[in-house]
């Protein structure tokens, strides 16, 4: 069995995903062992609701992002461009929802991050996985900002999908995180 | 296989003014120059923890003492165990590897020699970071004062009610940075050793070390990173008022233990595979013999890195698991005996009937692999519940544990740095300073460890600063800390021989040992690209093949 020298960045993308994925495996079992376990409301019953829109804008992010890199592969630059910013439209839509949610937790529910285990556990499970939708929107925009000065061709193709394979990793980890946090929490 | 590498003409390096050295060493992104700051680093932090154990061990003389003060003897085995695991023993491992995996694969370097920089310097920083907290810890009060939470620092000790102050915080802090680096250097190694072999070294021709260290990353990358996770949720505690691990507020102190130890106990076979890795090379070469069953050594190591993974409870017996929890990890527990066992009978059957020099290498991976066979023992002795109830907490397990990391673990790593030193140096070490070392410290060490195990025996729980002298202590306390003072010794000569032998031993050449692996076939020290021309190999000895032509090994393999 031999490896490619030119797979290291995939390598290395791959061994940082377990990483990450170890992190988040340990705050999504402290989330799941504290559900239920707080003295004091609010509750997940009470304040969350489910923020399907925002879900499918993520999630179909994977995609826009999918649909960039082939094109980049084809040598269409412009339209990889035209799919990258897609991509960079609908993480930020994300944000915002997220944005919004936690004003309105914070403001009308008066959840805090210190109110009570929920709010402890809610807060850092989808505040770590939203710290990880910004490192990668920084990085998409970083590239995007190449792309419109021109500098993206076809050969760097692997290297931008190295990238996209972050991406699809942080909307992996949105499926457990959405299926934990606004399906089984509640 | 071209193993002619070009001489270089002498470019003058001692001329050169020491700013433009110091400048070289601190920008290189060199595997080898990384390696060498990692083993150096490790080994300053080597001498600091020392002296932290033989204060304790001065306080722990006789009953009664009063050398230190129990808070002064809190940070001391906290800043003790904390810098043993993360600033010597994973920079050794990781000095080691760095140096050693790209030449051993036949690669020029890393696969990517700046992040390998960044990890060393993230590695370095946390290791400031920790002994920063002696000024730091109490930020303006002025006194400061190190860590007191031992080295698995238990909720709720680390709550803001019960550590005042910043030195926890420094502890957190510390871990987490050098924790990033180790995460780096571990994929890394993993994307180096899989893209980077150089032709006809396929997975199955790989030296073991390259395996060992393989194994010992991915584990690297799923172990360390709870740990990444337990110390981002103490800080959310601690800064932002969250309640992972307060049980005022429902929280748990056991998840803390169940989080730490999903890190704690994985990380003790991170460490122990890089000492198999060097028992591996030595003792074939030093018996001269290939490695007794290569593949079931491969199959042992990986075995060992899934079975690693779900034995972490065994540490928490004495919290009160349940029925069924016990069991499972009293089972698995006993289970990772099996492949350990495996690899000790294959070296042993390694050295069976080969003939054996017992140079300073050599005599420390024997050494290992008696006192491992022992620490094993005592492990499965620990491992099984109800003994665990009983002698759990005692000075039995510090026993257990030490002969673990300095019997086995650190043997092999003084042996290493024996078997390379004249590849990494160019010049020969003083064997007779080497024995010194090894006939010393073998006997500090059984002195120590051995006879710590009675008082544990006996009762005598860890961590406490001072006894009762009526509890049959007395005696066993004074012996261990004897055998400080050989430990000591060993250290002193060890350090000297390296000392002075970088400076005044005699040339080694590019194959001191005659051995067989990738790194001899290049000068001693190899130059910054390793290869004149890259290697291609038909067997997992390589060397041999090129020495011995009329009967290699890929005849057979």
């Amino acid at each position: 069995m031999q490896w490619e020298y030119s797979a290291r960045g995939r390598v290395a993308m791959f061994g940082l995903i377990a990483a990450e994925a170890a992190i988040f495996t340990i705050f999504v079992v402290a989330y799941i062992f504290y559900i239920g376990k707080s003295l004091t409301g609010p509750t997940p019953k009470d304040v969350l609701s489910v923020p399907i829109f925002y879900t499918i804008c993520l999630l179909s992010s994977s995609v826009t992002i999918h649909v960039a890199v082939k094109a980049l592969s084809k040598g269409n630059v412009r339209g990889f461009g035209a799919w990258w910013l897609a991509t960079i439209t609908l993480g930020t839509a994300f944000m915002y929802g997220t944005v919004t949610e936690w004003h309105r937790l914070i403001y009308q529910e008066g959840l805090t991050i210190s109110k009570n285990l929920f709010g402890t556990t809610y807060y850092s499970l989808v505040g770590l996985h939203g710290f990880h939708v910004i490192v990668g929107l920084v990085g998409l925009s970083m590239i995007a900002i190449l792309t419109l000065r021109g500098n993206v061709r076809t050969a760097h193709a692997e290297r931008v999908d190295v990238f996209s394979l972050y991406w699809h990793f942080v909307d992996a980890v949105w499926v457990v995180v959405f299926t934990v946090v606004y399906v089984l929490g509640r | 296989m071209s193993t002619d590498s070009a001489v270089w003409p002498s470019t003058g390096l001692a001329s050169r003014p020491l700013v433009d050295t110091l400048h070289e060493w601190i920008t290189t992104v060199d595997h080898k120059r990384l390696g060498i700051l990692y083993m150096a680093y490790a080994l300053l932090f080597l001498v600091v923890g020392g002296i932290e154990a033989a204060i304790m061990r001065v306080q722990l003389l006789r009953p009664h003492n009063d050398f230190v003060s129990p808070q002064v003897f809190n940070r001391l085995f906290t800043m003790h165990g904390t810098t043993m695991i993360f600033f010597v023993l994973m920079p050794l491992a990781f000095g080691f590897a760095n140096y050693l995996v790209p030449l051993m694969t036949g690669a020029r370097d890393m696969a990517f020699p700046r992040l390998n920089a960044f990890s060393f310097w993230l590695t370095a920083f946390g290791g400031l970071l920790l002994y920063f907290s002696l000024i730091g810890a109490n930020g303006l009060y002025g006194a400061g004062n190190a860590p007191d939470v031992g080295w698995f620092a238990y909720a709720p000790l680390t709550s803001k009610t019960f550590s005042v102050g910043h030195s926890t915080d420094f502890w957190t802090l510390a871990l987490l940075v050098s924790g990033f680096g180790s995460i780096g250097t571990a994929i890394n190694l993993i994307t180096t050793i899989l893209c980077m072999r150089c032709p006809g070294m396929t997975l199955g021709k790989m030296p073991l070390l390259a395996w060992l260290n393989l194994v010992m990353s991915g584990m690297v990358i799923l172990a360390v990173s709870p740990l990444t996770a337990a110390q981002l949720m103490l800080l959310v505690d601690r800064y932002l008022g969250g309640h992972f691990f307060d049980t005022q507020a429902g929280g748990s102190a056991v998840i803390w233990m169940h989080f730490f130890w999903i890190f704690g106990h994985p990380e003790v076979y991170v460490l122990v595979l890089p000492a198999f890795a060097f028992a591996s090379e030595i003792i074939p070469v030093f018996s001269r013999k290939a490695i007794f069953g290569y593949p079931v050594m491969v199959a042992a190591t990986i075995c060992i890195g899934f079975v690693a993974m779900s034995v972490w409870a065994h540490h928490m017996f004495t919290v009160g698991l349940s029925s069924n929890a016990n069991t499972f990890f009293v089972l698995s527990t006993m289970a990772i005996a099996v492949p350990t066992g495996i690899k000790i009978f294959n070296w042993l059957a390694t050295m069976w009937g080969g003939k054996i020099e017992f140079k300073t290498p050599m005599l420390f991976c024997i050494g290992f692999l008696f006192q491992f066979l022992i620490a094993g023992l005592t492990g499965i002795m620990l491992g099984a519940a109800p003994f665990d109830w009983q002698l759990g907490s005692s000075y039995f397990v510090v026993a257990h544990f030490h002969y673990v990391i300095v019997g086995g673990i650190l043997f092999t790593t003084f042996g290493a740095f024996y078997y390379w030193f004249p590849k990494m140096s160019g010049k020969m070490y003083s064997e007779a300073l080497g024995r010194l070392h090894f006939w010393l410290f073998l006997i500090g060490f059984h002195l120590t460890f051995d006879f710590m195990h009675i008082p544990g025996m006996l009762g005598m729980p860890r961590r406490i600063y001072t006894y009762e002298p009526d509890r049959g202590w007395d005696i066993w306390n004074l012996v261990v800390s004897i055998g400080v003072v050989f430990q000591t010794l060993g250290i002193g000569f060890f350090l000297t021989n390296l000392i002075w032998s970088y400076f005044r031993g005699r040339v080694a050449g590019s194959d001191p040992w005659d051995a067989w692996t990738l790194e001899w076939s290049t000068t001693s020290p190899p130059p910054a690209y390793n290869f004149a021309s890259i290697p291609r190999v038909k067997s997992r000895r390589p060397l041999w093949d090129l020495k011995h032509p009329d009967d290699p090994d890929w005849k057979y393999e």
